[in-house]
């Protein structure tokens, strides 16, 4: 139809995608030698004062990678990565740790005001000293390449027993929550870039919530990478203890550069007997341009533990960003009754890839899950869901729900489902939907002639087709990933 | 002032509107008829600017401006309006936001400010109340779900929220019960005024006890055939359009 071929013909015509955080921060850093071996790992470990099980458990995770073959089951495609060729670390200079926010390199805190962190925690950044007694939002860790720069409302929290600092402080803080639950979700042996990472992590977020707390605000990680060639591995370690409650946010930029940097990042959550953790994701590294040059490769292992009775892990991700995504945030049902959510927006333009999707292996009895994934594919990109959901003999009662939904723009882009479903009990219930949908010109018509431009019509249906998922973000970041939609898919049409 | 002269379209190549002449004054109300397939929905896209709808010869002016050289948000922005004869479901999108985002999209190409919560509120419910819609489908996603005359109605909604200059209603009496046609004329009557003008396509002269038009015509073969006052509409309802060269359906 001439409709939809002109259609075809503007999404050929892509704009270059407008990624306004492609601004790079000039700062002086330290960086290691370039590549990976055992002095760079023991720099690494020197640098954070670490003890010397958490060298050798770096250094055993460093033997197994170098036995380990980089996964090639994703349906992704780039050219080989010369991990050799990048730098481990890099961390701002700092005369001395600050210890408060004032004491913040101000080009580092000018930094996470461009990247507009949402104007609301801006306000609190700012007001850390001065708006004492407002009630607090969200706390925020703010990681720039390999270090933790400032972390606010650490003393607030700590009054109510609560550690929120970077784990490289809390190594010392508290070494036996950190030694007991590292590696006891993702092991260092799991995967190629887990394995990496449990070598080679510089930074990142620690997480406790004692017994019975309701953590009161939002806590927040914003991971930034600066420093070209370098490759951006955190490790985040979230505890949930008895009865406790957390909800945890976690934002990403880089700077525009034309080669692809990688980051391989490890998220463990641990949720003990009646324990909740929410963890939302609003994911935008730098892309690449419209040709796919550049752009960050996001290779990252996250997975929460439903250790006790009724716990209840819960994963919300707003994908926009990266060059290529492989990311499978899953959860172990063990404890009876726990309970397993993922809730995805997964979105692709131009020369984008991702293989993303969950796992939810249900060990324990009246476990349940749900998944819902929304994938939006534009211009060229790829996109694959990709699913496991697992029942275990003892698994009484398991029950699953999968809703799985993808949307094209034009005719060039493609979404692919891969739902692996293995059940060993008689008596649970699985089900699975699957839709998949092109934008239509009927829409876009009846958008149009109720005088919205294209764009802003385009990402109205598309934030429509996203609902359910958006609406299990925080506030805070709900509005904010409502206009990243809009903003990813500018260029896909018109 | 609309006034389209000699307008020729096709679609998909095929020549479907062949030279259209119609001038409908400010505050005037025609009302086009026609046998099914004639071409009065793709007069109605043509106007609006669908894409796929070429025109391959002729002129539309609309109050002064070239209204074929606009995308179809500028012509909204201009103030012309279309009632669909399909209304066409958005899936997650709140009718209240979908109302919303149209308001204050018009309004930025005006040059005016968004509505803020409030006013938003105050005015779409006001309109609801008129038109006997209930808040509950102001939240539900846009024409999804709804019967058949609750599209219309929901159309008649937008418009009366939009207050074009210009509405186009394509078949908005079909699929009306007997007490929602009266609402729904009731609410377009509300809008009648010396600056508005309306072009009314409908199959039934029972509309037109209600929306009284101005004139008539009768669109055959992608061309107006006649033109009259609002007792041809009844002319049409005794004798068919067999006098247009359309074989009666058997
Ligand atoms: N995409 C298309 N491809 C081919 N023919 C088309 C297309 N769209 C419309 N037509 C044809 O154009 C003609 C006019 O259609 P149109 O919808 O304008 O009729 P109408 O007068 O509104 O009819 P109705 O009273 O049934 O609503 C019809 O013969 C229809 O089949
Ligand atoms: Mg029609």
């Amino acid at each position: 139809m001439a409709a939809t071929h002109e259609t075809v013909e503007q999404v050929r015509a892509l704009a270059e995608q407008k990624y306004k955080y492609g601004f790079t921060t000039d700062i002086d850093a330290e960086t290691a030698p370039k590549g990976l071996n055992e002095d760079i790992i023991r720099f690494i470990s020197a640098k954070k004062e670490e003890p010397e099980w958490l060298l050798q458990w770096r250094l055993r995770a460093f033997e197994a990678w170098k036995t380990m073959q980089e996964p090639h089951w994703p349906k992704l495609d780039y050219g080989p990565i010369d991990y050799q060729d990048a730098y481990y670390y890099a961390a701002p200079k700092l005369k001395n740790k600050p210890k408060s926010l004032d004491e913040v390199d101000p080009e580092l805190l000018r930094t996470y005001e461009k990247l507009g962190i949402p104007l609301k925690e801006q306000a609190i950044l700012a007001g850390v000293e001065g708006t004492e007694g407002q009630a607090p939002a969200i706390a925020v860790d703010a990681v720039f390449d390999s270090v933790s720069v400032a972390t606010t409302y650490k003393a607030k929290l700590e009054e109510m027993g609560i550690i929120f600092c970077a784990i490289s402080e809390a190594v010392h803080k508290c070494p036996e929550l950190v030694q007991k639950y590292l590696g006891s979700v993702v092991p260092y042996t799991d995967n190629f870039f887990a394995t990496l990472n449990s070598a080679a992590f510089t930074d990142g977020s620690f997480v406790y919530i004692p017994k019975g707390v309701r953590c009161p605000m939002e806590l927040s990680t914003y991971f930034r990478i600066n420093q070209a060639n370098t490759g951006q591995f955190e490790r985040t370690l979230i505890i949930a203890d008895e009865g406790s409650y957390v909800s945890y946010l976690e934002g990403c930029t880089a700077p525009q550069r034309d080669e692809n940097q990688l980051h391989a990042a490890v998220v463990e959550l641990v949720a003990l007997d009646n324990a909740t953790i929410k963890y939302s994701t609003v994911q935008n590294w730098y892309p690449g341009d419209a040709n796919g040059v550049g752009g960050i490769y996001n290779f990252v292992t996250k997975r929460g533990a439903c250790r006790g009775v009724n716990s209840k892990i819960s994963w919300t991700q707003v994908e926009t960003g990266s060059a290529i995504t492989w990311k499978y945030p899953s959860c172990i049902l063990q404890g009876d009754n726990s309970v397993g959510e993922f809730y995805s927006v997964a979105i692709t333009n131009n020369r984008q890839q991702a293989d993303t999707g969950t796992k939810m292996i249900h060990i324990g009895k009246n476990t349940r899950s749900t998944i819902v994934s929304k994938g939006i594919s534009a211009g060229r990109a790829q996109q694959t869901y990709r699913g496991l959901v697992k029942i275990l003999p003892r698994a009484e009662g398991a029950r699953n729900h999968t809703q799985c939904d993808s949307l094209l723009i034009g005719d060039q882009c493609g979404a692919h489902t891969v739902p692996y479903i293995e059940s060993r009990n008689r008596s649970a219930r699985v089900e699975h939907e699957a839709t998949t949908a092109k934008i239509s010109e009927d829409q876009l018509f009846y958008c149009r002639q109720r005088g919205l431009s294209e764009e802003d019509a385009v990402s109205l249906i598309v934030n429509g087709f996203c609902k359910e998922v958006l609406k299990e973000l925080p506030m805070e970041f709900a509005v904010e990933a409502q206009k990243l939609v809009g903003i990813s898919l500018e260029g896909s049409v018109g | 002032m609309i006034e389209i002269r000699n307008l020729h379209a096709t679609v998909d190549g095929k020549e479907i509107l062949k030279g259209i002449d119609l001038t409908i004054g400010p505050g005037e109300v025609h009302a086009i008829m026609g046998p099914n397939g004639s071409g009065k929905s793709t007069l109605s896209y043509v106007l609006a600017g669908r894409d796929g709808y070429e025109v391959t010869k002729g002129s539309v002016s609309f109050y002064g401006e070239d209204l074929l050289a606009m995308e179809p948000e500028e012509r909204a922005a201009a103030g012309l309006f279309l009632a669909f004869q399909y209304p066409v479901e958005i899936p997650g999108v709140a009718n209240m936001t979908f109302l919303k985002s149209a308001l204050n999209a018009m309004r930025k190409h005006r040059g005016e400010g968004d509505l803020d919560a409030m006013q938003f509120l105050k005015l779409v419910r006001e309109k609801t109340r008129s038109l006997n819609m209930t808040d509950e489908m102001l939240k539900r996603a846009v024409n999804v779900g709804f019967s058949g005359g609750e599209k219309k109605r929901n159309e008649t909604l937008q418009m009366a929220v939009l207050e074009p200059k210009f509405a186009i209603l394509d078949e908005t009496d079909s699929g009306l019960d007997i007490d929602a046609l009266k609402i729904v004329a009731d609410g377009v009557n509300a809008l009648r005024s010396p600056e508005r003008s309306m072009l009314v396509i409908t199959h039934y002269q029972r509309l037109l006890n209600y929306i009284v038009p101005d004139h008539v015509h009768v669109l055959a073969h992608g061309r107006i055939q006649r033109s009259g006052g609002k007792e041809l509409a009844l002319e049409l309802e005794q004798k068919g359009y067999k006098d247009f060269g359309v074989e009666e359906a058997a």
